[in-house]
């Protein structure tokens, strides 16, 4: 890698956090209801009923570490 | 630019999902069964063997249940990896977008799985007591929530600690406090002890194994595909990692 030491490496730019505040906020709370979805419902709190989605995700929930039974 | 950071972040996530499914059926789905024929077992001498016919059957469970599971995971895991990287990407040092990539893959495969790990390690069935379902859910996800509060610290302290004492000193300090405060916490969060005295050894061993394992692939996965991902895209568009807006 030595020619790539004669190349100027440039200053990463950061992107403003106020352009990735409102993707945070609004796609970070779909995605985390996804990972509570799979790791969760059903188990210690639902918000679904039946048992269903426990049950179905089930080996997937113990593997992940996630609590279950 | 966020967006398609997001975009790639949750593709990346798909392929790590896929690649997690594979290694948990081939290592870890033999010792789900154990567990599960030991709680038959225990079950039956108990005399309380229900007749009820199960919801999902144990084939479904372990192919396109795990599978799901597995997906869904890599895809929203892969996803809020990309946010976090869009916030800290350029804010910490000169790394560039492959090696920001990789730093957070493992700064987080520490933070989530790791740390918690030790304290509340993965547990196969059977070797839980069911009524505690509540207060394990509750202490697991505190020990993650204390976890990434305390690397994210880290991380804060190591850059003020940059100018004075350079980047490998710095480094190695943020690393250090991270595992004493980690440590700390860990020692005084209550201690989860529920495995049954006759619960198979090997089969907790193995199943423990195997739920490690297939993290490190996900989360190596994960961060070496998402670094290739938008190192490709800042390539084509200059040195910049901003992503061109008519590639998508
Ligand atoms: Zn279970």
């Amino acid at each position: 890698m030595a020619q790539a030491a004669a190349v100027p490496t440039p200053l990463p730019v950061a992107i403003p956090l106020r352009d990735v505040a409102p993707w945070a906020v609004f796609a970070g709370v779909i995605l985390l209801s996804l990972l509570y979805l799979v790791g969760m419902d059903q188990g210690a709190t639902s918000l679904t009923s039946g048992g269903m989605l426990h049950e179905f995700v089930h080996d997937g929930r113990h593997l992940l570490g996630f609590p279950c039974h | 630019m966020v967006r398609s950071l997001l975009v790639r972040g949750m593709i990346a996530g798909l392929i790590a999902g896929l690649l997690y499914f594979l290694f948990a059926y081939l290592f870890g789905e033999a010792s789900v069964d154990a567990a599960i024929a030991y709680e038959e077992q225990a079950a039956a001498a108990a005399r309380e063997a229900s007749n009820e016919a199960p919801l999902v059957s144990r084939g479904i469970q372990a192919t396109i249940g795990l599978a799901a599971a597995a997906l869904i995971y890599g895809a929203a895991l892969g996803g809020v990896f990309a946010l976090v990287y869009s916030a800290v990407y350029g804010r910490i040092g000169r790394l560039t977008p492959r090696e920001t990539a990789a730093v957070l893959a493992l700064v987080g495969f520490v933070a989530v799985i790791v740390v918690p790990f030790l304290k509340y390690p993965a547990s196969p069935p059977a070797s839980s007591i069911d009524g505690t379902i509540g207060s394990r859910t509750g202490l697991y996800l505190a020990m993650i929530i204390f976890s990434v509060v305390l690397a994210a610290g880290a991380i804060l302290l190591g850059r003020r600690l940059l100018a004075r004492f350079g980047t490998r000193n710095a480094t190695l300090l943020a690393a250090g406090a991270y595992v004493a405060a980690a440590g700390i916490v860990g020692y005084l969060m209550p201690v989860v002890a529920e495995t049954p005295a006759d619960f198979p050894a090997t089969v907790l061993y193995q199943f423990r194994l195997a739920s490690f394992g297939g993290q490190l692939v996900l989360w190596t996965a994960l961060g070496l595909v998402f670094g290739a991902l938008i190192d490709g895209s800042s390539r084509r568009s200059g040195s910049r990692p901003s992503i061109d807006p008519a590639s998508l």
